[in-house]
Parts: C-alpha cells; sequence; structure tokens
C-alpha cells in the first residue's frame, strides 16, 4: 500500500471510531500521561493594523524622536520609564505594573529581511513564518499541530483561535486549529441544523474511497463536533473569578483563563484585536487601544496567579508591521517596518528589555532596521516554552533567546 | 441518470452549475454540442463598469489636497468612493457570474484571477481595467493575456514596477513573472531574474492609468536571459517565457488541478494527461479554448472518480448557490459578508500566488458556516459569525454590519416549476440528484424525510428538503 492510500484509509476510518465516547476517554487518560508541550500554554494576541511601537515604547531621550513627531511625540515626562532611554506610553500603566513585577519582557527592533508594508502581506509573513518572497499555504502554529499530530494529541483544540474564523497562522497541512469565540457558541452552532446527526453520519463507504474530499469533509465535520461537546462540558465548570475589563480583547482573555483552568488540553491560544492602522489623528486612538490593551493583559495576568497557572502560561503580542518615524501630515503615521514585541508571563528569565532601543540615526528610508527576525521568538517559543522541534515547524534553524 | 450527473459535472466545471431548466435541455444533447453551446454563451465580451475613468487615483487626490486644492473632507470622502467603487466592482462580477450568462468566460476569469493574482484599493480605474482583462482574454489566447496582464497598471504597481529603474532594479515583477505566471519554480535561475528585471525597467503608467514606456529609466544594455543575449526590452522577456515549454506544463498543470481534480498524486495517468495537454497548449501557441474544449470533450474528464471531487470555493459556493435558485440579494453587503466570512474575497486575493484553494478551504469554523448559509439565505436565519478585521483601516467598510443582512428574493416558482413532475416519493432524490454530485445514502435519505414530516404544502416540502440538501458536506463539492 502506498503511503497516500495507507494515509487516506486510516483516515477514514477515524471517521467511524472518533465517535464521542471513545474519543474522550483517550483524551482522559492521555491527559494524565502528558505529551511534548504538557502543561505549559502559549497565548498570543495580534494587534492588526501596525502598531506604532515608537508610540508605545517610547525613546524618550532621543531627539530625532521629538523631532520627527512634533505634534504625536509623548513628552518625556509623560512616558512610564523602564530603562534610561525607553519607557511605556501612559496609556500602558496598567502593562507597567507587571513589568515592575518581573512579568514583562520587552523585544525591540523585530522584523524580517526585505520587510513588506502591505498589511494583508505582512500579516501573512508573520502568520506563515516564510521569508519575504515565498508564500506558504500553511501557518507557523498549523505545522505545530502538525509535526505534534499524535494518537489522541492530534486534535484541532491543541490550537485554539478565540474567534469566529480561523486564521491561516492555525491551518496546518494535516490538521487545522479550531475557531471559537466561546464554547457555548461553538457548541451551539455543532446542535444546530443538521449539524449533530451530520456528525454521526457516516458517508457511503465506497464514493469515500474514491473521494477522499468527503472523507475530509466529515472527519473534520465529525472532530468539530467533539472538539465542542468535549471543551463545552469541561469550561462549564469553571467560572473566572477575577473581574475583567469589558473589551472584547477582556472577554476573550478572560475565555482563555477559563478553558486553561478547566483543563482542555489546548497548547496554544491566539486571539487577535484590530484598529491599529492609525493614518489619522493616532494619539487618542492608539492610546485607547493600549489602555484597552494593558487593563486585559493585567486581569488575565492577575487571573492566573490566583489559579497558580502564572508560571505556565507565556503571553506573545505582536503586531504586522511598526510604523515609520516621521509622522505625517494628519497627525498620524504610516506604514512602517521593525517593531517591538511584548512576552508576558511568569516564565521568564525576569522581565526587561531584551536588548537595545531603535536606531533612529541608520533607517532605511525613513524605516527601522530590524536586528531580531521574528522567527528567531517563534524558535524560542517552540523549543524552550512547548519544548517541540522547532525546525520541523518553521523549516530551518533560527536562533534561539535566552528569553525563557 | 448518468447523462444527468454528466452534463451537471460539466456545468460546475465549466461554470457555476446550471439551473434545472438547463440540465434539463442539456441533458439528453450530446457533450460536444453541450460544450459549442457553452463557447457560444460565452463568446461576447462586455466589460464590468462601474469607473467612467474619471475618478482620481489616490496619489492624485493626495497630490491635489497638498496644493490645497481640496480640503481633507473632500480628500476622505473621495479616496472612500474609490474603494465603494471597488467594493461595487467585486458586487458585479459576482452577480454576472452567479447570472448563468457567459458562464464559461467567468468562471475562467475566476481561474486568472487566481492565476494572475493583484490587489490594489485604492484605484479603482486600474483594478476595473485588471478584471476586464482577465474577462476579456479568459477564452482567448494565453500569450496575449500575459501581455496585457503584464502592462496593466494594477499590476506594475502590485508588483512595484513602476519603481524599477535603470541603476536601480526592482525585481518583484520578474521574479512572480516567472516563479508564478510562467515557469514555476526550479526553471530559472536568480540570474535570470536579475537579468530580465533589467529588461523590464522603464515599464510603468501614467496618472491617467495608460501603460507607458519611460525610455529614459529603461536599462539599454545587453542582458543575458536563458542563456540568450540581447538588449531585451520587456516585450523580449514575455515571448522568450512563452518559447519555453514549461510554461504551457506550469500553466496546463495549474488548469487541470482547477477543472479536473486537485488531487494530482503519483497517479500516472494524470502526470500522462497533462503532458499530453501541455503538448497540445504548446502547439496551438497556447490557444486557452482549444485546450478548454479538448478536456470538457475527453471521455476521462467523466470518470465518476473525478464527479464531486473539488471542494467549491467561496465564489464557486455561492455563484452556484444564487444561480440554482434564482436568488437575488436586496443589499451587496451578503455577498462581501459570505466571501470575508470563507476567505475568498474578490479583488483582493491573500497574495500574489493567489488562494491556495481545495482543502485550505476547510476548516471547523468554515465548514460550520458553509452548513449554517443555506439556512441565512433561503430561511432568513440568524447572522451571528462574524468575520475577522484584517487590520486596515481602509478595507473596513467591508465589514460593515447589517441588519436583516441577507434580505432576499428566491425565485421558487420557477425552481418549483422544474419539479412538477416528480412524484412525492421521488421528490427527495430527483433533489438530491439535481443539487448533489453523488446520490444520497440510506440514511441521509432518512435524515432528510425526518426533517418534512409537517410539511403539507408541496412547495414548502421543496423548500425545506431543498435547504437541507444544500446543507450538507456534500453540497460543498463539485
Amino acid at each position: 500500500m502506498k503511503r497516500r492510500d495507507f494515509v487516506r484509509n486510516s483516515a477514514l476510518g477515524t471517521v467511524g471510531t472518533l465517535l464521542i465516547p471513545h474519543f474522550l476517554k483517550a483524551y482522559e487518560t492521555h491527559s494524565l500521561t502528558g505529551g511534548p508541550s504538557a502543561g505549559k500554554t502559549l497565548v498570543i494576541v495580534q494587534l492588526s493594523g501596525g502598531n506604532d511601537g515608537l508610540n508605545t515604547v517610547v525613546p524618550f531621550r532621543n531627539d530625532i524622536y521629538y523631532r520627527e513627531r512634533p505634534t504625536i511625540g509623548i513628552a518625556p515626562d509623560k512616558v512610564l520609564k523602564l530603562n534610561d532611554e525607553i519607557g511605556f506610553n501612559p496609556a500602558l500603566e496598567a502593562l507597567k505594573g507587571l513589568y515592575d513585577d518581573g512579568l514583562v519582557t520587552v523585544v525591540n527592533n523585530v522584523g524580517y529581511p526585505n520587510p513588506d508594508r502591505s498589511h494583508f502581506r505582512s500579516m501573512d509573513i508573520w502568520q506563515t513564518a516564510s521569508d519575504s518572497d515565498k508564500y506558504l499555504t500553511t501557518g507557523w502554529l498549523g505545522r505545530y499541530l502538525d509535526a505534534n499530530c499524535h494518537g489522541s494529541d492530534c486534535v484541532a483544540h491543541r490550537a485554539i483561535e478565540v474567534d469566529d474564523t480561523l486564521s491561516l497562522a492555525l491551518k496546518g497541512q494535516e490538521l487545522n486549529g479550531l475557531a471559537l469565540l466561546d464554547p457555548k457558541k461553538l457548541y451551539n452552532q455543532t446542535r444546530s441544523g443538521l449539524v449533530t446527526e451530520l456528525a454521526h453520519l457516516k458517508p457511503d463507504a465506497r464514493l469515500a474511497a474514491a473521494n477522499p474530499n468527503i472523507s475530509y469533509l466529515y472527519k473534520t465535520l465529525a472532530e468539530t463536533a467533539s472538539s465542542a461537546e468535549f471543551i463545552y462540558d469541561k469550561s462549564k465548570v469553571n467560572r473566572s473569578q477575577t473581574v475583567y475589563p469589558a473589551s472584547e480583547l477582556g472577554n476573550r482573555l478572560k475565555t482563555v483563563s477559563e478553558l486553561i483552568t478547566s483543563g482542555v488540553n489546548t497548547n496554544v491560544y491566539y486571539i487577535s484585536i484590530s484598529g491599529f492602522d492609525t493614518h489619522i489623528n493616532q494619539p487618542g486612538q492608539q492610546e485607547r487601544l493600549l489602555r484597552q490593551y494593558a487593563e486585559a493583559v493585567a486581569a488575565f495576568t492577575k487571573d492566573l496567579k490566583s489559579t497558580g497557572k502564572l508560571n505556565d502560561v507565556l503571553l506573545m503580542t505582536f503586531s504586522e508591521f511598526g510604523r515609520r518615524v516621521k509622522q505625517n501630515a494628519s497627525n498620524g503615521t504610516d506604514h512602517g517596518t521593525a517593531n517591538n514585541l511584548f512576552l508576558i508571563g511568569g516564565g521568564l528569565t525576569p522581565g526587561k528589555v531584551f536588548n537595545e532601543a531603535p536606531n533612529l540615526t541608520n533607517l532605511d528610508e525613513g524605516n527601522l532596521k530590524y536586528s531580531v527576525d521574528f522567527r528567531s521568538i517563534y524558535a524560542t517559543l517552540l523549543r524552550d516554552w512547548l519544548k517541540v522541534d522547532d525546525v520541523a515547524v518553521l523549516g530551518r534553524k533560527f536562533e534561539t533567546l535566552s528569553f525563557v | 441518470m448518468k447523462e444527468q450527473v454528466n452534463k451537471q459535472h460539466l456545468f460546475w466545471r465549466a461554470g457555476f452549475g446550471a439551473n434545472p431548466h438547463q440540465l434539463r435541455e442539456a441533458e439528453h444533447q450530446s457533450v460536444r454540442k453541450v460544450v459549442r453551446a457553452l463557447f457560444t454563451d460565452s463568446r461576447d465580451f462586455v466589460p464590468l463598469t462601474v469607473a467612467d475613468g474619471d475618478q482620481p487615483a489616490k496619489k492624485e487626490l493626495k497630490g491635489l489636497f497638498k496644493e490645497g486644492k481640496l480640503d481633507r473632507d473632500t480628500l476622505k470622502d473621495r479616496i472612500r468612493e474609490n474603494r465603494e467603487s471597488i467594493r461595487d466592482l467585486n458586487v458585479q462580477w459576482m452577480q454576472q457570474m452567479a447570472s448563468g450568462r457567459g458562464a464559461l468566460r467567468e468562471k475562467m476569469a475566476l481561474f486568472w484571477h487566481g492565476h494572475f493574482a493583484c490587489r490594489n484599493q485604492n484605484n479603482v480605474g486600474m483594478v476595473q481595467q485588471y478584471v476586464n482583462l482577465l474577462r476579456e482574454h479568459a477564452l482567448g489566447n494565453f500569450g496575449d493575456l500575459l501581455m496585457a496582464v503584464s502592462k496593466s497598471p494594477a499590476m506594475l504597481q502590485f508588483l512595484n514596477n513602476q519603481q524599477n529603474r535603470k541603476n536601480a532594479p526592482n525585481e518583484n515583477f520578474a521574479r512572480e513573472v516567472m516563479e508564478l505566471f510562467t515557469l514555476g519554480r526550479a526553471n530559472y535561475t536568480e540570474h535570470d531574474i536579475k537579468e530580465a528585471a533589467r529588461a523590464f525597467t522603464g515599464w510603468g503608467f501614467n496618472p491617467q492609468g495608460e501603460f507607458v514606456f519611460r525610455r529614459n529609466v529603461h536599462d539599454e544594455g545587453e542582458k543575458t536571459v536563458f542563456g540568450k543575449a540581447g538588449a531585451f526590452q520587456g516585450e523580449d522577456i514575455i515571448r522568450l517565457l512563452l518559447e519555453r515549454k514549461e510554461t504551457a506544463t506550469f500553466v496546463t498543470t495549474k488548469l487541470y488541478r482547477f477543472l479536473v481534480t486537485d488531487e494530482i498524486t503519483d497517479n500516472l495517468t494524470d502526470h500522462q494527461r497533462i503532458t499530453q495537454l501541455s503538448d497540445q497548449f504548446y502547439r496551438s501557441n497556447y490557444d486557452i479554448a482549444n485546450l478548454l474544449e479538448t478536456i470538457f470533450t475527453s471521455d476521462w474528464f467523466y470518470d465518476p472518480k473525478y464527479v464531486g471531487a473539488r471542494i467549491k470555493s467561496p465564489v464557486e459556493l455561492l455563484a452556484g448557490m444564487q444561480h440554482s435558485l434564482g436568488i437575488q440579494f436586496e443589499q451587496k453587503q451578503p455577498v462581501l459578508y459570505v466571501q470575508r466570512t470563507l476567505g475568498q474575497v474578490l479583488l483582493y486575493p491573500p497574495n500574489v500566488a493567489g488562494w491556495p484553494g481545495g482543502r485550505n478551504w476547510i476548516d471547523s469554523s468554515s465548514l460550520l458556516f458553509r452548513m449554517k448559509l443555506p439556512d441565512l439565505i433561503l430561511k432568513a436565519g440568524e447572522v451571528t459569525v462574524k468575520p475577522k478585521d484584517d487590520g486596515d483601516v481602509n478595507t473596513e467598510l467591508l465589514a460593515r454590519k447589517v441588519n436583516r443582512l441577507f434580505a432576499s428574493q428566491v425565485d421558487w416558482t420557477n425552481f418549483e416549476n422544474a419539479f412538477r413532475k416528480v412524484s412525492e416519493e421521488r421528490l427527495v432524490d430527483e433533489l438530491a440528484l439535481y443539487f448533489l454530485p453523488q446520490p444520497l445514502t440510506a440514511p441521509q435519505r432518512t435524515l432528510l424525510l425526518s426533517k418534512v414530516t409537517k410539511e403539507r404544502l408541496r412547495s414548502e416540502k421543496i423548500r425545506n428538503l431543498t435547504t437541507a440538501i444544500l446543507s450538507l458536506p456534500e453540497y460543498q463539492l463539485c
């Protein structure tokens, strides 16, 4: 039998055997034994639109910064200082508290060679971890699922996106992550219409053998229904006791926290929030978003502390690019390149500013040059945090960094 | 029954499916005759028009703004109008696809849109010109199409050829034209790209959105591409690319995936067939219609293993559903909402490589949404799914929330009329035979019938059965 046929036949086999009772039994025994990534959770918060890094982490001693940003630059006395050179936007007050507790690492100048300034394309590059002249159809977390797809670990909900639709980042070759805005909503979706009945229905064996896409569709459906039920059952038990801000991010992080404490064995959570494309009248809009972000993350951290999970959860925040050093004529900023990125959690080597501040004298057509390839961050998260083979996921070796 | 299945297969691959009346008419005609009729129906090319060519581009507007000839609010309005026009163009194209008129032309234009993928959000004139040239050449000559796309301002802008100048070459266009439009990876060297980029220097466009050759920034020196030397210009590189047999193979393979099966495995038959088809394509000097006709009239095209083997793209799914049931939306929003939620927004492909397609369309949430879609459209079901914001402040209008999102007219009378002679007993089977590539399994049949026990009126029964059949995973296939 050819490998492909074997894969195909076994995929077909699972349609019948993945019915819920079996599946759950396998699951529960597994969670005792653990596997790769056991116990560690990665939460990714994507800031869509290109967050202005220079007004997020402000180089308050730099004359060039104030010269290039005469109306939107943040005055030194307002900045929440992290060291002698840089400090947080005052809207990040809640995050500064976490930083003072050693829970936040700031990595400056993160980017990639030949940067693309289109939102879509740059986000594509971040989500697939490709070079800027290559086009991949799988995401890095999808490939994480693929590479760690063994037996009962091979389930979509190893990686959950808290949203209605699934990002490319979580799409693999063999396995995709699971998108759910909240467990009940997904569960209800799988209980409506014909979905429940169809999820238990086998396609015609002869047809399915001749047509692999039929078995793929039914397999996806059966797995979705069983994952949805499993997660809903587990998550019903735990309700967070922490008060979260009533923002979109607050709600989503609360869902993540409840899923973590309910023990659903998910290693990766993905959230995106948008609004960071601040071409016009940036300050008010960015401050509002940053404040929401910082307050939601602070609540999440407090929650994790109260459930004893703080050392097992790492939150990473990135944006597809930073913005140009020079502000534009509309009190805003245009698309740029390298940017800073935050890592938050109790398992970091004590939080700090990880590397040098951005160099505003050595620019590439008005844009910051990167010094840390974002795939080095991914490699470190995979190898040192989730304890899996980073090369299998990223396709080649990237230097790992010492922040875990 | 076999004849009906085969004809529906043809209509789905060569278009967006047939409505029941078209299918009935074609059922007993020869394949050759039906294929000829498809070409005849697509003979005329009528451009899509939302822009009269007078809309200034964003760049121009910004210029006027700087010179003080435009105030800020007018500037913003104009930029917004541009984007809304691009959205209107999207909707107009979808309407054309759903209408069933010129289906083969539109289906192939959709293919070329994925092949020559291009995004441009700031200039509706350029986008309109780009989409119309795909439609115009969709069934013509691939060489002409390649030349037209390569000289289209939308593509030149998208792949940065406006910045490609003597002494400061930008290789983006030269690279993609080889990797994605003609030869495919491994059939050229980095040196070929560098040299070809020099030949394309000076290819650009003017503010009116017309192609211009700017001789003063063109590198007139000698270039060596694919081992041949000469003072090449852009046109010469296009000619050299078409001379290479690999171009025919690359394009034919991609077309075979689109029309026949996206699962080309180690299967020798598929490979031999692609080789034969590529030879023919090359010998015919890249005659697209000729290649399509060969595929559609070949016996192997109707092999049961290919029938229902493809996963419909979101656009195919929606246009097909609209065409089958004569669905007209009262607003533009549902068309854009479905495209966004399922990940295929016309005129906004993800990148120059186009949509990956196949199983990439399906994950847990997209499958659930696809199965829910008939309920939303046909039963005015409650809309609960919100597509993701892509972060670009300028595409937000695509995501705008609208009440009664799916308000639509369905031509039920006409549809029901096509099934008037079908017995009560056979109704579910005939509907399934029409909508699905395979007959119902016994458990599916039981399940569907269990959902229509209360309906007293036949029309009610037809509507409810139809909604249920369109929710089956099998309806995702064509």
